[in-house]
């Protein structure tokens, strides 16, 4: 069953003050997201990825269209209690410890009385804030809160989470606990849906991506086709002294970029041997040979590009 | 009380509890009472007309600008710092979390009246060394007081679901003066005829009647207060409320959260 329909979802909002003109914030939008499926909305800022998010939350509402999330209507009362969500850059009732935080939170959830003080228990210590549970979250770095984030959003043990830039402002150690959670709720066979810029994060991540730009959704694909292999060629990685390409591999043609004594030649797979034995005769250290695969990166610059035409990849092709 | 409606209205208690302004205000109210010995002690024979009018209109007063202060950013407050987003990405309807946060504010105020009213009881019991039988209209009065805060509270909410907090600020404070003089207005349209007889008489009975709800000067004498008026104030505090609430609600129920 899909875990998140939208349908020619469609956002303006009006602006201006005496005559108020419509700016467009999300062309129709159609997506569908399959159960257990990690999906990564990708896009610059101010691209829709947040606007998004909102009106799947209902903190706005759509122009046109409509969602479903695990087969209900996201007005279906129902619907909240399967689904957790962390806001980009999340702020809290700073009153509150961690441990009343959570509290309240599950008591709005729903988490029976008798469960509520063993959950939140678990969520701090999973969240590495035991210590710090007594806190006031005032006294909290970015980094506590955003943790404090991630917890609120899966205490209740949703079906269906959905992270709003959940890596921004980390350090790469809050990044990585960050990707630890998210692989956990993938092993649990949760759906997740998290935007992001951080392509690294995506592609470690995602099953499948999306691309939004200017409010209009430019491509889905499945990360492990994105980032297939290039057929017929290979990187080879070796340190050269004196930071000139021995002359034996000019002649084998391909890609050169020196950087201090490390060399990257990117040639084709049937040049492979002699660049080796080429290496091997200038008695160079070699570091790696791997095949080229493409990047994230690559079908993302593509898919932001001008010359890219505006592309809504419709049903099956945008869906599952 | 609905569940979530009582968990976010003890969660709006426990945030202005553990806000030093109103910590600031509740001192400042004592301070006042403090005065009122004073001007007490040196008054001859109307110490207590003077403790119990300067008493209650200190608790009046700092109710309604409590209620002012906390009430304007109750919803605004959450907008803004986007603490709202996990609150209403759960199974909580936006009527609940409007009318949690109302019952939250109202009740702080009726915590924080009773701290007050013990305030004015003792320093009446300070000036007059006993009480009498008539000082249980005083009783009266603060429940007034605090059917007045229910209607600040609402036409606070109501303002802010649709204003920014220096407007809705601005717009309840100026219903509670206008209020204040309701009955001076419905005197006004009395005598007032014709297309101004008719807007003043809209005026008057559209504005909250907080001169019917002040009984203060009443109590002071030590005159009682009729039963017919506690429940006509009762029946019409709670309607006047209701109604703000409504208003703030179907707003806010619309209300597009960037």
């Amino acid at each position: 069953m899909a875990a998140i329909e939208i349908l020619d979802l469609e956002k303006n909002y009006l602006v201006g003050f005496w005559r108020k003109q419509p700016k467009l914030a999300l062309r129709p939008l159609r997506l569908t997201i399959e159960e257990g499926e990690v999906f990564g909305f990708l896009g610059p800022n101010g691209a829709g990825k947040t606007t998004t998010l909102k009106l799947l939350m209902g903190l706005v509402y759509p122009t046109a269209g409509s969602m479903r999330i695990l087969g209900m209507d996201i007005d279906d009362p129902r619907v909240k209690s399967q689904i957790g969500f962390l806001p980009e850059q999340p702020y809290f009732y700073d009153h509150l410890t961690a441990r009343e935080l959570l509290n309240y939170y599950a008591q709005l959830s729903g988490v029976t009385a008798k469960a509520r003080s063993a959950r939140v228990e678990a969520m701090l210590s999973r969240m590495g804030l035991s210590d710090a549970s007594g806190l006031q979250l005032r006294k909290f770095s970015k980094g506590m809160l955003q943790r404090v984030g991630l917890a609120q959003a899966v205490l209740h043990d949703p079906k269906v989470v959905f992270l709003d830039e959940p890596m921004s402002g980390l350090d790469p150690m809050g990044r990585r606990e960050v990707r630890d959670l998210i692989q956990q709720l993938r092993s649990e066979r949760k759906t997740v849906f998290f935007s992001t810029h951080i392509l690294s994060d995506a592609e470690a991540l995602c099953d499948r991506v999306g691309v939004i730009y200017q409010g209009e959704l430019r491509g889905v694909g499945a990360v492990k086709e994105l980032t297939s292999l290039k057929h017929g060629q290979v990187e080879l990685v070796f340190y050269a002294q004196g930071r000139q390409l021995p002359a034996g591999f000019s002649a084998l043609g391909g890609q050169t970029r020196i950087s201090g004594d490390v060399v990257n030649l990117v040639l084709p797979e049937e040049q492979q041997d002699a660049a080796l034995e080429t290496l091997r005769l200038n008695r160079l250290k070699l570091i790696s040979l791997t095949p080229v695969r493409s990047s994230l990166e690559e079908y993302y610059v593509q898919k932001l590009s001008p010359s890219n035409a505006p592309q809504q990849e419709i049903g099956k092709g945008a869906g599952a | 009380m609905n569940s979530r409606v009582s968990h976010i209205a003890f969660n709006t208690f426990r945030e202005a509890v553990r806000d030093r302004v109103l910590y600031n205000l509740i001192a400042f109210a004592v301070l006042l009472c403090g005065t009122a010995i004073l001007v007490g002690e040196i008054s001859i024979d109307i110490e207590r007309l003077v403790v119990v009018n300067l008493g209650l209109t200190a608790v009046s007063l700092f109710g309604v600008v409590i209620a002012i202060f906390i009430g304007i950013g109750l919803v605004s407050k959450e907008i803004d710092k986007r603490t709202l987003y996990t609150v209403l990405s759960r199974p909580v309807r936006r009527w609940e979390f409007v009318v949690g946060k109302f019952f939250g504010l109202t009740g702080t105020l009726v915590v924080n009246t009773l701290f007050m009213a013990c305030g004015v009881f003792l320093a009446l019991l300070y000036v007059a060394h006993k009480f009498e039988k008539a000082d249980v209209w005083i009783l009266a009065a603060l429940y007034f007081i605090v059917l007045q805060f229910l209607i600040v509270c609402a036409l606070a909410l109501f303002f802010s679901s649709f204003s920014t907090p220096l407007m809705s600020a601005v717009f309840t404070f100026a219903l509670f003066v206008i209020g204040s003089l309701a009955e001076d207005l419905r005197g006004f349209a009395r005598i007032t005829h014709g297309l101004e007889g008719w807007v003043a008489t809209a005026i008057a009975y559209l504005v909250p009647n907080f001169s019917a709800l002040n009984v203060i000067t009443q109590v002071a004498h030590g005159d009682a207060v009729p039963g017919q008026l506690i429940l006509y104030n009762s029946v019409y505090a709670l309607l006047y409320s209701a109604m703000a609430i409504s208003a703030a609600v179907l707003i806010f129920q619309r209300r597009n959260l960037k």
